[in-house]
C-alpha cells in the first residue's frame, strides 16, 4: 500500500516536471516571435544630429527629423522669453520653470534664445502648431492642447510638457542632438 | 452545426459512402434545412449581409494585396497605380475601401438588431459575445487596414491610436515601441500592420465559425422573443429565408453599388489624398466614421488614461451586457420603458458620431455672443461637453437596464410566434405546452 | 458663469445652463479673419451621374498646367499616355493604344526626362515617351522648399480630391486672389491674400493672369476661363476612370434594380403559403 503512494507522488512529481519543462520550451520559443516586434538594430542607431542655430531668425522655428520624430529649435523673441520665464510654474499640469527646461552652453549659463524639444504632443502624438493657442506658444490641432512659450501644457489633454530631447551645446551655436 | 434532428438521407451510394465517412454534404444539408422561426423581419436579414461583406473584402482584398506595396516610399504611389493602370483597379480599389464602411453599417444594425430584440439574453450570452469578439476584431482589421494607403489619415491615425498603448503605465512606451518596430510610425509599423491586416479577416472568419455554430445551437431568437414550441413556429431555411435574405442582399447591394460608383470618396477623408508626411500634422485628425462614437469617448475625458480606460469600456461593457439586463422579457416589443431607454441609446451614438467628427472647442450650438476683454465670444455648448453628455447616455443605458428589469412591467405578450403573426385575424386554437 | 450669463440678459439660456451646468462655455469667436467671399459654384461638365469629362475644356486645362503650372507643381502619378486614355483629354478612336497616339507622342516630346545613359552609366536628358511619367519639377523636396521660400509646391495629380472643397474649392482659389484683404490682416512676406486659402495665406502668387496663354482653340484666356479650364483638367487626372466608372456603375444599378425585382416575385412565390 504505501509502496504504491509513494509510486502515485513519484508519478505526480514527473508528471508536473514534464509540463514544467515543455512550458520553459514553449516559453523560450514564444521569446523571440515577440521580440522580433521591437525595435532593429538599424532604427535603433539612428544617430545624432547636429544642428547650427545661428541660422535661425529670432522669432522663428527650425523644424528637424530625429529618429522620425520632429525637433522643434525656435528662437524666442524677448517677449516669448519674458512671458516664459515670469511665469507662475506651481499652479501649472507640469510644472517646470522656464531654466529646466533649458542645457547649459559652454560657458555654463543657459540661453534662453534658443528653446529645443521634441515636437511631439504629449497626449497622442500629433505635431503641434507654432505661434498658436491660448498662450501664444504652441497648440495641438488633434485633440486641442494649448502649450506656452516655454513648451509647457497649460490647457487641454495633455499630461506632460512638451519633451526636451538628450542634446548638448558642442559650441556657442551648435547643438547636437541624441 | 445544427441543433436539430438530420433529415438528410443520402440517394445515391457514393452519398452513403462518403456520408460514413465525412458527413459534409449532411452538414451543409442540415444547415439549409435549419428550422428558423418564420416571423424573422427585415432585420434579421443582416447576418447573411455580414456574411457577404466578409467574403466580398477577403476577396478584393487579396486582389489589392497582389499591388499593393507595403513600404513607406512606394504605398501612396502603388493604390493610385491600381486606381489608374491596374486591369479593374477603378473597380476594385473602391469595393474593398467602400466595403468596409458597408461592412460597419451592416454590423451596426444588426448589434442595434440584437439589443432591440434582446438577442444576447440567456441561452445567447455566446453568440453574443463572439459577435463582440468579431466586432472587436473588425475594427482592428479596420484601423490597420486605414493605416496601408499611406495618406496623412493613415499615417495620423496610426499614429494617434498606437499613442493609446504608450498611455500604459510603466511600460507604456516601451509596449507602443515594440508595436511600432521603431521609434515612431515608420517603415516597419506599414509592414506590420499590412501583415496583420491581411491575418485578422481570417480570425473573423473562424470567431463567424463560430458565432453561427452557437446560433444553431441555441437557436435564432426572433422579433418577439418567444421560443419556438411547435412545428407551426419554424420555418426551413432554405427557401424561406435564403430567399429573403437574397432579396435584402440585392437591396444592399444597390447601396453598395451607389457608394462604389457615384460616391467613391464620399465616406473616406480628403486628406488621405495627401501622402504621409511625419512632419504635418493635419489641422483636424479624424477617424473612418464608424470609430467616431468611440473616439468623441476618448475626448470627452481630459486625462489621456481615463480617457482610453473609458473608451475601452465602451466596448468591453458590451461583453457583459447579458448579464446587466437582468428583464425575463426579450422583445423591446413588450418593453415600453426599456424601448424608450433603447431609442436614447442609439441616440447618443449619434450625438456621440456627430461629436467625433468635430473639433472639441467648436460650438455645437450658440445661444448668445458678447465682448471680452475687446474680443467677440460666444456662449453655447461646445463639442467636447455634448460629447460628455453623450457618454453619459450611452453608460447610463447600461446601468438603468440592471435595474429596468426589475421594476419594468411588460406588456402583454402572444402564446407564440405563431399566435403573434396570425394575430387575431386567424383565430386558432392555443398552442399546447 | 451664471450670474454672468444673466447679466447680459441671455437668461433664456439659464435653463440649459442648469441642465449642464458646467458645460457652457466661452470660446473664441475670431480666431482667424471672417472673409466676406462668396464662393462659385460653376456647373462641371462632370458632376452628376451621367457628367462626362468636357474633352476642350480639358485639353485647354492641359495647356494651362504645362505652360503655367508645370513651373512648379508635378503630377507624378500621371503618365503621358494616360492623356490618350479612353475618358482622357487625347482620345482618339483610332488610337486605341495610346502609346501611339500622336498628341500624346508629340506631348511627351515636349518634355525633358532625366535618364541613365546605358552604355556610360551618365546622367542623361532625353525626350519623353508616351511610357513616361509626367517628370518632377524639383530633384527633391529640399530643392522645392529652397526654390519657393520654404513652402514646397504641392503635386497636382490628386489635388481635386485632397481637398474637401474638391473642383469648387480649386477653382475659387485660382479665382479668388483679386479680393479685398480684411484692413487688419497682416500678410508676411512671401504669402498672399488669398480668403479661400485656410486661414488666408497662400504662398503662391497669383499664377493666372488675362491671357497669360494663348489658346489654341481660340478661346479667350480670361482668368476665369483658365481656372476653370485647369480644375476640368486636374479633376480628370485626380479621378481619370471615372467615366468608366460612372457607365459600369449605370449598368450595375440597372442589373440589380431587375434582380431586386425577381427576387422580389421569387420571395412572394416562396412565402405564398406562408402568413407572416
Amino acid at each position: 500500500m504505501q509502496n504504491e503512494q509513494v509510486e502515485e507522488g513519484r508519478r505526480d512529481f514527473i508528471y508536473l516536471a514534464t509540463g514544467a519543462v515543455a512550458a520553459a520550451g514553449v516559453a523560450s520559443v514564444t521569446w523571440p516571435l515577440v521580440a522580433q516586434m521591437g525595435k532593429a538594430a538599424d532604427t535603433r542607431a539612428a544617430g545624432s544630429i547636429e544642428i547650427d542655430l545661428a541660422g535661425i531668425a529670432e522669432g522663428s522655428q527650425l523644424k528637424m527629423l530625429w529618429r522620425g520624430k520632429p525637433v522643434f529649435v525656435r528662437h524666442r523673441t524677448p517677449e516669448e522669453i519674458a512671458e516664459a520665464e515670469n511665469a507662475d510654474v506651481s499652479r501649472y499640469p507640469d510644472p517646470q520653470t522656464d531654466t529646466e527646461r533649458l542645457v547649459p552652453t559652454p560657458s555654463g549659463e543657459v540661453n534662453p534664445k534658443y528653446l529645443v524639444m521634441i515636437g511631439v504632443c504629449t497626449h497622442f502624438g500629433c505635431v503641434p502648431v507654432g505661434e498658436q493657442g491660448d498662450y501664444g506658444g504652441w497648440y495641438c490641432p488633434c485633440h486641442g492642447s494649448h502649450y506656452d512659450t516655454s513648451g509647457r501644457i497649460r490647457k487641454g489633454p495633455a499630461p506632460t510638457n512638451l519633451a526636451i530631447p538628450p542634446y548638448e551645446y558642442i559650441s556657442d551655436t551648435v547643438i547636437r542632438v541624441g | 452545426m445544427s441543433g436539430h434532428a438530420s433529415t438528410y438521407e443520402p440517394k445515391y451510394a457514393a452519398g452513403r459512402w462518403l456520408d460514413k465517412r465525412l458527413p459534409i454534404v449532411r452538414m451543409g444539408a442540415d444547415f439549409m434545412t435549419y428550422p428558423s422561426p418564420r416571423n424573422l423581419n427585415y432585420w434579421y436579414t443582416f447576418g447573411g449581409i455580414l456574411t457577404l461583406c466578409l467574403v466580398a473584402q477577403i476577396i478584393t482584398g487579396v486582389i489589392l494585396a497582389m499591388h499593393y506595396v507595403p513600404h513607406i516610399d512606394y504605398a501612396f504611389e502603388s493604390v493610385q497605380r491600381i486606381r489608374r493602370d491596374v486591369p479593374f483597379g477603378w473597380l476594385l480599389q473602391p469595393m474593398h475601401a467602400v466595403g468596409a464602411s458597408m461592412f460597419f453599417f451592416a454590423v451596426y444594425i444588426h448589434m442595434f438588431r440584437g439589443l432591440y430584440y434582446g438577442s444576447y439574453k440567456a441561452p445567447r450570452e455566446m453568440i453574443w459575445i463572439l459577435g463582440c469578439m468579431i466586432y472587436l476584431v473588425m475594427m482592428a482589421t479596420a484601423f490597420l487596414g486605414y493605416t496601408l494607403p499611406w495618406g496623412q489619415m493613415s499615417f495620423w491615425g496610426a499614429t494617434v491610436i498606437t499613442g493609446f498603448f504608450g498611455a500604459v503605465p510603466v511600460v507604456g512606451e516601451s509596449l507602443q515601441q515594440w508595436l511600432l518596430g521603431g521609434f515612431s510610425v515608420n517603415n516597419a509599423t506599414l509592414n506590420r500592420f499590412f501583415a496583420l491586416h491581411y491575418l485578422l479577416p481570417f480570425v473573423i472568419a473562424a470567431f463567424v465559425g463560430l458565432h453561427v455554430w452557437a446560433l444553431h445551437h441555441a437557436g435564432q431568437n426572433n422579433p418577439v422573443g418567444i421560443e419556438p414550441k411547435t412545428k407551426k413556429d419554424t420555418l426551413s431555411f432554405h427557401p424561406y429565408y435564403t430567399v429573403k435574405d437574397g432579396f435584402a442582399v440585392v437591396l444592399f447591394l444597390l447601396i453598395f453599388a451607389f457608394f462604389i460608383f457615384y460616391q467613391p470618396d464620399a465616406l473616406g477623408h480628403s486628406d488621405n489624398y495627401i501622402q504621409a508626411d511625419p512632419l504635418k500634422t493635419p489641422t483636424h485628425i479624424v477617424p473612418e466614421w464608424y470609430f467616431l462614437p468611440f473616439y468623441a469617448i476618448l475626448r470627452a475625458v481630459p486625462d489621456k488614461l481615463m480617457g482610453i480606460l473609458l473608451m475601452l469600456g465602451a466596448i468591453a461593457v458590451l461583453f457583459v451586457l447579458p448579464w446587466l439586463d437582468t428583464s425575463r422579457v426579450r422583445s423591446m416589443r413588450f418593453r415600453p420603458v426599456a424601448r424608450m431607454f433603447f431609442f436614447i441609446f442609439i441616440f447618443a451614438c449619434f450625438i456621440l458620431g456627430l461629436c467625433g467628427a468635430k473639433s472639441p472647442d467648436d460650438m455645437a450650438f450658440t445661444v448668445g455672443e458678447r465682448v471680452v476683454n475687446g474680443e467677440s465670444r460666444l456662449i453655447g455648448l461646445n463639442f467636447v461637453w455634448l460629447s460628455r453628455i453623450g457618454t453619459f447616455l450611452y453608460f447610463s443605458y447600461f446601468l438603468i437596464l440592471p435595474i429596468l428589469g426589475l421594476i419594468e412591467k411588460p406588456t402583454e405578450r402572444p402564446d407564440s410566434i405563431t399566435k403573434s403573426v396570425l394575430g387575431d385575424k386567424h383565430p386558432k386554437p392555443a398552442v399546447s405546452g | 458663469m451664471m450670474l454672468r450669463l444673466v447679466k447680459n440678459k441671455v437668461a433664456p439660456a439659464a435653463a440649459l445652463v442648469g441642465m449642464i451646468a458646467g458645460g457652457l462655455t466661452i470660446s473664441h469667436a475670431a480666431g482667424s479673419y471672417d472673409f466676406d467671399y462668396e464662393m462659385k459654384y460653376p456647373h462641371w461638365h462632370f458632376e452628376g451621374p451621367f457628367g462626362t469629362y468636357d474633352r476642350a475644356a480639358m485639353q485647354r486645362g492641359y495647356q494651362i498646367y504645362r505652360e503655367v503650372c508645370a513651373a512648379c507643381h508635378g503630377l507624378e502619378h500621371v503618365s503621358f499616355r494616360h492623356l490618350g486614355d479612353k475618358g482622357g483629354p487625347y482620345y482618339d478612336e483610332n488610337y486605341p493604344d495610346p502609346n501611339s497616339n500622336p498628341y500624346v507622342k508629340a506631348f511627351a516630346a515636349d518634355w525633358l526626362i532625366q535618364d541613365i545613359d546605358s552604355e556610360t552609366g551618365d546622367t542623361i536628358e532625353r525626350q519623353g515617351t508616351p511610357a513616361d511619367k509626367f517628370p518632377p519639377i524639383y530633384p527633391n523636396d529640399a530643392a522645392a522648399a529652397g526654390s519657393n521660400g520654404g513652402a514646397i509646391p504641392p503635386d497636382l495629380s490628386v489635388m481635386v480630391s485632397a481637398r474637401g472643397g474638391g473642383a469648387d474649392y480649386l477653382y475659387n482659389l485660382l479665382i479668388a486672389y483679386d479680393e479685398p484683404k480684411p484692413e487688419k490682416m497682416v500678410i508676411s512676406p512671401g504669402t498672399y491674400f488669398n480668403p479661400v486659402m485656410d486661414g488666408g495665406a497662400i504662398a503662391m502668387a497669383a499664377p493666372l493672369i488675362d491671357d497669360i496663354v494663348e489658346y489654341a482653340d481660340g478661346t479667350p484666356a480670361t482668368v476665369d476661363q483658365m481656372a476653370a479650364d485647369v480644375t476640368e483638367f486636374l479633376a480628370w487626372t485626380a479621378d481619370p476612370k471615372m467615366e468608366a466608372r460612372k457607365n459600369t456603375g449605370l449598368m450595375t444599378m440597372i442589373y440589380l434594380t431587375i434582380l431586386a425585382v425577381l427576387m422580389w416575385f421569387s420571395y412572394r412565390r416562396v412565402w405564398r403559403n406562408v402568413e407572416h
